[in-house]
């Protein structure tokens, strides 16, 4: 087997950081009056943080001339998803304890519920497919077409945490300007490129030879 | 064993020659300067410390057979958003920021006696009683607090309220400087809350000035609050500074900010769910699964006459 790199066993060691940092807290008493409420809080926010990174990877390499960024964004991507199954297990195990019937009333009728759980499906059918093989077995293009989804999985999560809270919006808003930002970054790109591939069509279209 | 030695002497210990001098001089000034010095100190000290002990006699409408919550939990998880809309900010904030002292609330109205009162005479309309409630909050946790006051009506009807008053305003303290603005609450300030005529002069609803055997903790409404047991603990205002006798039904905070999800009755009912969560079951702080919410939290021996023919899915 290959041996990892340094750099990237660093970055799997940061990204297990806040776990550890709730089981110290939890060691210490020290997880609020209400643990279960602090827990699911801790993951969810660590959640959505690691969308933001994973979606920070692609402008990131665009801007610093770093394309070599590129091999973190998988890592990154599947502690997203990480987080997001802690979040759940919290929910499903230790908040609801398998109460199937309130689950699945929550599931159903509350819309943020119905949102977060969405995007948890998305992310988890993005890190099964987000192996080599399935790439392979995908092709590039539909592999790329299909993970275009973690845009509607961020947006989805911010959406799940902005109707969750009861008054103060603050930390919803900037999870969304972030992401305002990170889908802002994409479409601005995509409209240039396109710009581009509409002027080189009509060039390749027109009877006159260009002039050189 | 450790034995703790205590420190020895630092020069800075030695009487200064001149005091040595005049010591009986100084010694008949003692007596002032105590007192002086113990105003001057106190505000910090209050402002930090906060809390005195309070001597209560028990109440027959304590409840019974519920595990009392640990005060730490009480006075570490807190709504009180001009201090922080996270649990854990008021209990930092509050405490520092609360100015408690002096205090007055303001009775006023439609009543025969509207009156200032401060809250020394507050401690002393009745005797202090002991009261052992549920707290259910509208977020589906809850809590079982020793509070400490006497029932609202006693201080009500000192104030002869006229017919005319069909509706008690409460109104808690807004300083701009001490508090969040509204804007980084979420929510319109001054908090206002409001309760029927009939609801204000129940005997359950409570003033409440202590718990733990103490007066209020800054965070938990000091120095004077309302517990009305059967209503989500919004409804429970803190740190009053007015009480209105009104015509009419007056706004209340939450009902403002989202009338669809918090209602002006706010009545505990674990059939009317929250629409974004539902309010059949709760989590008692301290307890590891959630237990079942109860209708009026389980006052409803007491207090389910008082809206009968309403429809409470309507009036939630």
């Amino acid at each position: 087997m290959k041996k990892p790199r340094a750099s990237k066993v660093l970055i799997f060691a940061l990204s297990l950081v806040p776990v550890f940092w709730l089981g110290w807290r939890a060691y210490n008493g020290r997880l609020t009056a209400n643990p279960i409420e602090f827990i699911t809080h801790f993951t969810g926010d660590w959640t959505l943080r690691f969308l933001v990174f994973t979606l920070a990877i692609t402008p990131l390499r665009k801007i610093l001339h770093r394309p070599k960024l590129i091999q973190y964004r998988r890592m990154i991507g599947l502690f997203a998803l990480f987080y997001a199954s802690l979040h759940f297990l919290t929910y499903l195990v230790v908040d609801k304890f398998f109460d199937w019937n309130e689950i699945l009333t929550d599931i159903g009728k509350r819309t943020y519920i119905t949102l977060g759980f969405t995007a948890l499906v998305i992310l988890v059918a993005l890190g099964i497919t987000s192996t080599a093989g399935w790439i392979r077995r995908m092709g590039g293009r539909r592999w790329n077409r299909l993970h275009r989804l973690i845009y509607a999985a961020i947006a989805l999560g911010v959406v799940h945490y902005y109707w969750s809270v009861k008054s103060d919006v603050r930390d919803p808003i900037f999870y969304g300007f972030l992401a305002a930002v990170l889908l802002g970054y994409r479409g601005v790109v995509w409209a240039s490129d396109r710009r581009k591939r509409v002027a080189a069509s009509t060039l390749r279209k027109s009877p006159e030879p260009a002039v050189r | 064993m450790l034995i703790k030695k205590s420190p020895d002497l630092r020069y800075s210990d030695v009487t200064p020659k001149s005091l040595y001098l005049n010591r009986r001089k100084f010694l008949a000034g003692v007596p002032a300067a105590f007192l002086a010095g113990s105003e001057l100190l106190s505000p910090s000290r209050r402002a930090v410390a906060a809390t005195t002990k309070l001597q209560t006699v028990k109440s027959s409408l304590t409840t019974t057979g519920e595990k009392i919550n640990d005060k730490q939990d009480v006075t570490t998880y807190n709504n009180y958003y001009e201090f922080g809309t996270g649990k854990d900010e008021p209990s930092q904030l509050a405490p520092p920021r609360l100015k408690t002292s002096p205090w007055t609330v303001s009775i006023e109205g439609d009543c025969a006696k509207p009156r200032k009162i401060s809250i020394e005479e507050i401690l002393k309309v009745a005797p202090l009683e002991e009261r052992v409630y549920r707290h259910r909050c509208v977020e589906a946790w809850s809590i079982v607090v020793p509070w400490i006051g006497y029932s609202l009506s006693t201080l009500l009807k000192q104030a002869e309220p006229t017919p005319k008053a069909k509706f008690v305003a409460f109104e808690t303290l807004y300083d701009q400087k001490a508090m969040l603005s509204p804007l980084q609450a979420g929510i319109p300030l001054p908090y206002v809350e409001g309760l029927r005529m009939d609801e204000a002069m129940h005997p359950l609803t409570l003033l409440c000035v202590g718990m733990y055997g103490e007066t209020l903790p800054s965070q938990d409404g000091a120095p004077v609050r309302l517990v009305i047991p059967w209503k989500y603990g919004f409804k429970s205002i803190k740190s009053i500074v007015k009480i209105k006798f009104v015509g009419s039904q007056p706004p209340a905070t939450w009902n403002e900010y989202a009338g669809n999800e918090y209602g002006f009755y706010s009545n505990v009912n674990p059939h009317r769910s929250h629409p974004r969560w539902s309010q059949a079951k709760e989590r008692r702080l301290g307890e590891f699964g959630r237990r079942d919410t109860l209708m009026f939290n389980g006052y409803g021996d007491q207090v389910a006459s008082l809206y009968n023919g309403m429809d409470l899915m309507k009036y939630y």
